[in-house]
């Protein structure tokens, strides 16, 4: 008995420690054909999924076009309504909430979009575009409000002199950070960044990829940082989530997916990224995965990886793998987990 | 040696827009040999796409090849005629995009693309161009090629289409293959594929292989030579060991060391102050100046040339002209 009230108290203790927990969560799209079709057909682009993020650390999710991570962040962001599960912000279920709670804790999640071509108003300057979320907010007027824009472009290294400028007439990365001054107006808890450097040169990206570490520690910031490719991520994770058609296939520190991944998905992901190195190209252990990405309006049976694993059995075929703590902080959803996956970091 | 199969000499295309003259291409010189594979990397704007639209004689309106010549097997193709050109196109030397979409006809099936570009360049009947069209699409890994032959371009998925346009590249087994981003718009799973398929194909035959594309990561693993080209200008030519081992020039440097290194525990990222200048709008001095940590002096002045610092290693910077310090 004893037991179990400690067992208990350790998981409370750890949930406490979460800003986020995402719990069985869901998100079915309507893609029924003609309005006379009786049968419903749904694409499930995110179908339960779980983790968390600590206070203060960078979650990647990473995962080819289509797995489901935009609408993940999205759902997050409570910009679409989700089908099934619980999103719990610093304990609340952000569902529950309504009028003023909820606008609050609404200002303490904010987004980075991928195309900085597209996210911003065109019609709108800079002064504009970075103030419109304190005006809506009632954060800061006059004045005051005038001193916070400026201070908050000098925070993402935008010059002043820029402020009555148009978003067209800035680079891609410039146009990123005033997405980013954006973003942090209203000094968010949690910024949702859905591929903010895919779009960019990798000289810039790596601009911006200082830039959002620096700020991270200086404002004690959380990030769910989505890209499509492996390399982006780590520089700035924490831990990594790895999606596969609507599904977390696998979670875990950056350190251990990378050196040792446990899912074949994962391990093909990896080897799929060209080394910049070329000493490297004839000892690189190649793994190709072989076909395309099947469709998530109609996934394979059973683990939805069966189609391209190079490992998969009969069970995998009719059994759905859940994610389960296959070794402490790493999670793994596949009924036969590698025991020495390929990593792609190499001892120097 | 072997001789040059294509030799690029002082080439210059120039736009001519409202805003001025854009000299994207800025006396630009290289050479491939029969069976190299070389690379142009280089950030957006660099000029990367206009040089192999100008080796294709593809630059259309407002852009002009204004000086310069692009010797393929000893001819300048900035000479030939427009029907000369077309001959060579698809035949000599193949092409591919970086989306395919936009370069297949959507009207017609995939089979019919193919095929007709093998009839025309191999005089080839109707019987046999399908035939030929059909063991293409099966070498380039595409399953179940007679479905796919009859299929139209937008059913195919990015990878598949990709698949038939090297496909449709190599059915008249050319000498030189252009790639321009081939795989940019791919997932990563997919570019893995491909990228595997075209080194296959560079074991298989003896074809010249240009490739263009902003990742080192490609550039490591599939070429001999690289070209590092800035605001249209080559600044860097060497082997691709030599480049990523010993990188001379400061732009290099500063490309290879933003490059994310997915393969180290460490993981520090420079990057490059500021942003890539549009060309022509740095008349003085070198181009790289705005940007360069180790700009002094003569570098705002004048424009350094591309000079060999050693065998087969040529360089544009004030800092490794004769006698002058190495960074
Ligand atoms: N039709 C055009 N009119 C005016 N300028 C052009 C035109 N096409 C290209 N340019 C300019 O020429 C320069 C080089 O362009 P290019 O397309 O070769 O770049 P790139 O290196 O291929 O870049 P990316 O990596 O974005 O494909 C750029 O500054 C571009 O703006
Ligand atoms: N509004 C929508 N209606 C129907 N399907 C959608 C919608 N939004 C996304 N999807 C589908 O859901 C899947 C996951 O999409 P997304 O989350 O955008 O993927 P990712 O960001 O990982 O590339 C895709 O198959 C996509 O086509
Ligand atoms: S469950 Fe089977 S098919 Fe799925 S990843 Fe594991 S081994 Fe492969
Ligand atoms: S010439 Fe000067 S500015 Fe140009 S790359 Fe060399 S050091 Fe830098
Ligand atoms: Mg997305
Ligand atoms: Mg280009």
């Amino acid at each position: 008995m004893v037991h179990i009230m400690e067992k208990k108290n350790k998981q409370q203790a750890k949930e406490e420690q979460y800003l986020l927990e995402v719990k069985g969560l869901k998100k079915y799209f309507d893609v029924s054909e003609g309005w006379l079709k009786k049968e419903k057909q749904y694409l499930k682009a995110v179908d339960d999924i779980d983790f968390y993020v600590k206070q203060g650390e960078t979650l990647g999710i990473v995962g080819e076009s289509g797995c489901g991570k935009s609408t993940t962040g999205n759902l997050i962001m409570q910009l679409l309504d989700k089908t099934e599960g619980e999103i719990l912000f610093e304990g609340v279920d952000l569902s529950t909430l309504k009028g003023e709670a909820l606008r609050k804790k609404r200002a303490e999640i904010q987004m980075i979009f991928q195309d900085p071509f597209s996210s911003l108003n065109p019609r709108m300057r800079v002064f504009e575009i970075i103030a419109e979320p304190l005006r809506t907010h009632q954060a800061a007027k006059g004045k005051k409000l005038e001193n916070q824009v400026y201070e908050l472009m000098e925070v993402v290294g935008l010059d002043r002199s820029y402020a009555r400028r148009y978003p067209h007439e800035f680079s891609g990365g410039q146009r990123q950070r005033i997405g980013i001054a954006r973003a942090l107006a209203l000094k968010p808890k949690l910024i949702i960044c859905d591929e903010p450097v895919s779009a960019l040169d990798v000289s810039i990206q790596s601009q911006i990829l200082n830039l959002m570490a620096k700020l991270q520690k200086d404002f004690q910031l959380t990030y769910i940082f989505i890209a499509h490719g492996l390399p982006a991520v780590k520089h700035i994770s924490d831990r990594v989530a790895v999606m596969y058609l609507g599904k977390i296939v696998e979670i875990t520190t950056k350190e251990k997916l990378f050196h040792q991944p446990f899912h074949p998905y994962t391990e093909g992901l990896l080897s799929a990224v060209p080394i910049p190195d070329p000493t490297l190209r004839e000892q690189k252990h190649r793994i190709i995965l072989e076909g395309d990405m099947p469709s998530p309006a109609n996934p394979p049976s059973g683990c939805r990886f069966h189609t391209r694993c190079p490992y998969a059995q009969e069970q995998c075929k009719g059994e759905e793998p859940k994610l389960i703590e296959e070794k402490p902080d790493h999670f793994v959803a596949c009924h036969f987990p590698l025991k020495e996956g390929h990593g792609v970091l190499i001892d120097q | 040696m072997t001789e040059a199969l294509l030799e690029i000499k002082d080439l210059k295309t120039y736009f001519h827009t409202e805003n001025g003259v854009v000299p994207s291409v800025d006396g630009v010189s290289f050479s491939i040999k029969k069976g190299e594979t070389i690379a142009v990397v280089g950030e957006s704007g660099s000029g990367k796409s206009v040089t192999s639209l100008s080796i294709m004689g593809l630059v259309g309106s407002p852009g002009k090849i204004v000086g310069g010549e692009v010797l393929f097997e000893g001819k300048d193709l900035t000479a030939i005629s427009k029907r000369d050109m077309r001959k060579l196109r698809g035949n000599d030397i193949a092409m591919i995009f970086q989306e395919p979409l936009t370069s297949l006809n959507p009207l017609f099936t995939v089979g019919n693309q193919i095929s007709e570009s093998i009839k025309l360049h191999q005089n080839a009947s109707k019987e046999q161009a399908k035939v030929k069209s059909i063991e293409m699409l099966r070498k380039v890994g595409i399953p179940r090629p007679e479905k796919v032959y009859s299929s139209y371009p937008h059913l195919l998925s990015g990878g598949m289409r990709q698949r038939v346009m090297i496909a449709m590249a190599l059915s008249c087994n050319p000498k030189l293959l252009i790639a321009d981003e081939p795989t940019t718009a791919l997932d990563v799973t997919i570019q893995a594929q491909i990228l595997q398929l075209m080194r296959n194909l560079i074991h298989e035959n003896d074809t010249s292989i240009l490739l263009i594309t902003h990742d080192l990561g490609v550039v490591a693993e599939m070429v001999d030579t690289v070209i590092v080209m800035y605001a249209g200008h080559v600044v860097e030519y060497t082997d691709v060991y030599t480049l990523f081992k010993e990188p001379k020039h400061p732009y290099t440097k500063g490309l290879l060391d933003s490059t994310p290194k997915i393969h180290e525990l460490k993981d520090e990222l420079q990057s490059i102050e500021g942003t890539v200048p549009t060309p022509g709008s740095i008349t003085q001095g070198c181009r790289f100046q705005t940007r360069c940590p180790l700009a002094s002096g003569k570098c705002f002045t004048e424009d350094p040339e591309l000079k060999e610092i050693a065998q087969n290693h040529k360089v544009r910077c004030w800092l490794h002209e004769e006698g002058e310090v190495a960074i």
